[in-house]
């Protein structure tokens, strides 16, 4: 990693920061569900933090945020408050959703953080919608449409990308490449090869692939898309390669990955690499990082009793919020 | 006033919505350069350019999909569905994201979004231009689904959908776009989603219904009393929410129920009417509530006698009301 002139020492360590929030949070999330406390289905993002802290670094706060289900980070990095994403999860009152949504569909309207989605690619028209209607608007706002590989072979991927070229719509499709849709490896779902950014070829938008497990790459790759985005050049494509370290949900053991494999990734985890660039090529202090590790832990553990002794929702909850009459 | 088409009330309330309120956005296939396959946007492309009258590709999740995001970024979409039987590669845009906007953002944001979806039979359209899709929409929570059947309805209830600050569904019977003809008033004027009304009062008998059948039901009915068997006839027009009250006012009136619909019998909008009827009415009922329908065939044959056989017409449905009154 190059030294960053842009960034502040400040800046480098909010970065840091954040991804280990992000990290610390959901290890909570891992042991709360462990426990019963969290229930269903959780999708753990461990592994992917330089993509989400990344792009958050980059955007604006008009900016509009769509995501995919694997959206803690997303959430997290965007400055959604830990105490109200962790009650969400642990389904009380006080969750962003009041407990209707759970981990899959967090949301803050107060963020645009405009939600999680877990129908696969079904948030990219809505994406493309979003964009069209700050293009009407005239309000320069870039929407930022989180998805995985999994989603490459959904028709509303082809019908955003296409869409959206058409019309020079101001849209960033992000393109987390983990490598398994679910457990299956993307050599075994995709015939388009390993050079996925290419799928923008087709449509006319310009891509790029960078390493997604390099938080000062994603935040650069970002920035640089969205300077043409917000020209109006139209939509551009991102893909970041990266590893989840964890299963598809908890409930996945993860049989279908190497181990050779699954190690080389954890040799390039991005919290501890990006770390190791902290002391010794941007010289912070030790003393200093691990004071942040300090706050960060106390913040997540403030989260989790915020969310264990919060209320559960109750039954007239059931029927707010269907229609505005 | 002046008399009206159903579609010259559709384009007339769109045109009006459109001079009042820069949010409203049409989109959908051919309906720009083109003016829409059955003219329904006719003349909207002129009058307010290519920014507000957006032609599509063929990608129906798409356009969808984009006009929930434009409604959740403060514009009034309408989004045309050429067909209804074309939605259903959009139902998961409807039924998974649009319906649920309100409820699982916790009111932080909402969906105003009108899909127009013209449907139905009549027109020898076969498999894929005649279906009815109103069973699987209405039993979707957080979708309200409008069904006009005659002009001023169409255009009252265009512009209050249009206003609505929740995702509907206004289903327009394509049969009906140059049959039903009525007096349609010049300016606005809306008519409130979520009300039926009683379009002939009668003692001996209800007959619920909305679109297209509505005109043959009250053809029938029109015959019958000159045999001197009243009907009454509910006109549901909206049909989530259903206006129970409306319907069991009348069947409080007459004692017998019967539902007449287009689309086909199993899990209908008649079956949800009669079990709301049988529950909250029995006591009213001096026959069974009956059912009249398309049966339950895998689509709606082509060739026009068969066409015919699925389709209840005015004479069916006299036979059927005059059974239920002599009950």
């Amino acid at each position: 990693m190059q030294l960053k002139e842009d960034l502040s020492k400040t800046d480098m360590v909010h970065l840091y920061r954040q991804m280990h929030l992000v990290r610390v949070f959901e290890e909570k999330c891992a042991e709360a569900y462990m426990l019963g406390k969290i229930r269903g289905f959780l999708h753990l993002y461990i592994g992917e933090e330089a993509i989400a802290v990344g792009v958050a670094a980059a955007l604006q706060p008009q900016d509009y945020v769509v995501t995919h289900y694997r959206d803690h980070g997303h959430a997290l990095a965007r400055g959604l408050d830990p105490r109200r994403v962790m009650a969400e999860l642990y389904g009380r009152a006080t969750g962003l959703s009041h407990g209707k949504g759970g981990s899959m569909h967090l949301f803050d309207v107060n963020k645009n953080f405009m939600g999680g989605y877990a129908i696969v690619g079904g948030q990219l028209p809505i994406a493309t919608g979003l964009a069209l209607a700050s293009q009407y608007l005239d309000e320069k706002r870039v929407v930022v449409a989180f998805f995985g590989d999994g989603a490459l072979n959904e028709g509303e991927f082809h019908e955003a990308m296409n869409l959206a070229s058409l019309w020079k719509l101001p849209v960033l499709f992000f393109l987390e490449n983990n490598l398994y849709g679910m457990g299956t490896h993307i050599d075994r779902t995709y015939a388009g090869g390993r050079d996925v950014y290419k799928a923008g070829d087709h449509y006319r938008v310009p891509a790029r692939h960078i390493d997604g497990m390099d938080v000062l790459a994603v935040r650069q790759a970002t920035r640089e898309a969205l300077e043409r985005i917000r020209h109006w050049e139209g939509p551009f494509l991102l893909e970041a390669l990266t590893y989840r370290f964890r299963g598809h949900s908890m409930a996945d053991p993860v049989e279908y990955r190497d181990k050779t494999e699954e190690a080389r990734w954890h040799a390039r985890d991005p919290i501890p690499t990006f770390r190791k660039y902290l002391t010794e090529t941007a010289h912070i202090s030790e003393e200093q990082l691990e004071q942040v590790d300090v706050e960060v832990e106390q913040e997540v553990e403030e989260a989790a009793r915020f969310a264990d002794e919060s209320p559960e929702p109750g039954p007239s909850a059931l029927w707010e919020d269907i229609s505005a009459t | 006033m002046p008399v009206k088409t159903y579609i010259e009330a559709v384009r007339e309330g769109l045109r009006d919505e459109m001079a009042r309120d820069p949010s409203v956005v049409v989109l959908g296939e051919d309906i720009g350069v083109q003016g829409g396959v059955f003219r329904a946007t006719d003349g909207l492309l002129a009058a307010f350019g290519e920014e507000r009258v957006i032609d599509t590709p063929l990608a129906e999740s798409a356009i969808v999909g984009v006009a929930i995001g434009m409604g959740l970024n403060d514009l009034r979409p309408v989004a045309e569905i050429q067909f209804a039987d074309f939605i259903h590669s959009a139902l998961d845009q409807l039924m998974s994201e649009a319906a649920k906007m309100r409820y699982r953002s916790n009111g932080g944001w909402h969906c105003p979004l009108v899909v127009r979806v013209p449907y139905g039979a009549g027109v020898h359209g076969g498999l894929y231009h005649s279906q009815s899709v109103e069973a699987l929409l209405c039993h979707t929570p957080g979708l309200k689904v409008v069904a006009p059947a005659t002009p001023y309805d169409a255009k009252g209830l265009l512009v209050a959908a249009i206003r609505d600050d929740d995702p509907v569904v206004f289903l327009e019977h394509k049969k009906a776009y140059r049959l039903a003809r009525g007096e349609v008033p010049e300016g606005e004027y809306t008519v409130p989603i979520g009300s039926a009304v009683v379009r002939r009062q009668g003692r001996h008998l209800t007959v619920i219904s909305y679109g297209l059948m509505l005109h043959y039901v009250l053809e029938a009915a029109e015959r019958l009393g000159r045999e001197g068997v009243e009907a009454e006839v509910v006109d549901l027009r909206t049909l989530a929410p259903l206006d129970e009250a409306t319907v069991l006012a009348s069947v409080r009136k007459t004692g017998k129920a019967l539902i007449v619909h287009e689309d086909n019998l199993t899990l209908g909008l008649g079956a949800e009417v009669a079990a709301r009827i049988a529950q909250m009415g029995f006591e009213d009922l001096d026959a069974p509530v009956t059912r009249m329908a398309a049966p339950d065939v895998p689509a709606m044959p082509y060739a026009p006698p068969m066409e015919e056989f699925c389709l209840p017409d005015a004479a069916r449905i006299e036979a059927a009301m005059r059974q239920l009154a002599a009950y």
